[in-house]
């Protein structure tokens, strides 16, 4: 599912708003949680989880295609911890805690 | 930030009575979460994806007793940030 089936699905339970002005919403949504994070606030989404924003130590890396050392500096990622309403919902799903599939590669 | 922050920016740019922008805010959270209970991944462009991963039962110790016990196979749910709300976070 991506950002425009969302939208889709709330349309179509809302009824009585344009796909265009859900659309203006679920933007505002995200672009809210962005701003926040990058204040470095954290969001708490109850049943869902919360985000916070953590500091990476700056840090000697590697470019692994040529091997040249490269300095990382200091920075911030977000980080994403699940909710314990959702993390129950998704291990008992439908197909239980299920053995596991073929990798799922994230992009 | 919680729920009603995001309630009162809705309410706020569009423009919407707070009751409808609450019931909107709860209908994107309840929707996402239906999705990922049935294992279907999200990908919000410009924010990160949301992935249900499958685990394998695993061998663990309970760090107190020092015994050791079997996690059982599980599904977990990760998110991977987007480039896009990376540097959000990162610029100057």
């Amino acid at each position: 599912m991506n950002k425009s089936d969302l939208v889709d699905i709330l349309t179509e339970q809302l009824k009585t708003l344009s796909r265009k002005e859900v659309d203006l919403i679920v933007d505002t949504v995200f672009d809210k949680m962005t701003e926040s994070l990058s204040q470095g606030d954290r969001i708490e989404i109850r049943g869902f989880g919360s985000f916070e924003v953590r500091t990476r130590q700056a840090r000697q890396g590697r470019n692994p295609k040529s091997g040249e050392k490269v300095f990382v500096t200091t920075r911030r990622v977000p980080f994403f911890k699940v909710g314990k309403e959702l993390k129950e919902r998704i291990n008992g799903g439908p197909e239980g805690a299920a053995e596991p599939k073929q990798k799922v590669s994230g992009e | 930030m919680t729920k009603a922050d995001l309630v009162e920016s809705i309410y706020e740019k569009i423009g919407f009575s707070k009751k409808e922008s609450s019931d909107i805010v709860e209908m994107i959270f309840d929707t996402m979460k239906d999705t990922l209970e049935r294992g279907e991944k999200i990908k919000i462009s410009g924010f990160g994806n949301f992935v249900v991963r499958a685990k394998r039962p695993r061998m663990g110790r309970n760090p107190q007793t020092g015994q050791e016990i079997e996690i059982s196979a599980r599904r977990v749910l990760t998110f991977r940030p987007s480039q896009v709300l990376k540097q959000a976070l990162n610029k100057e």
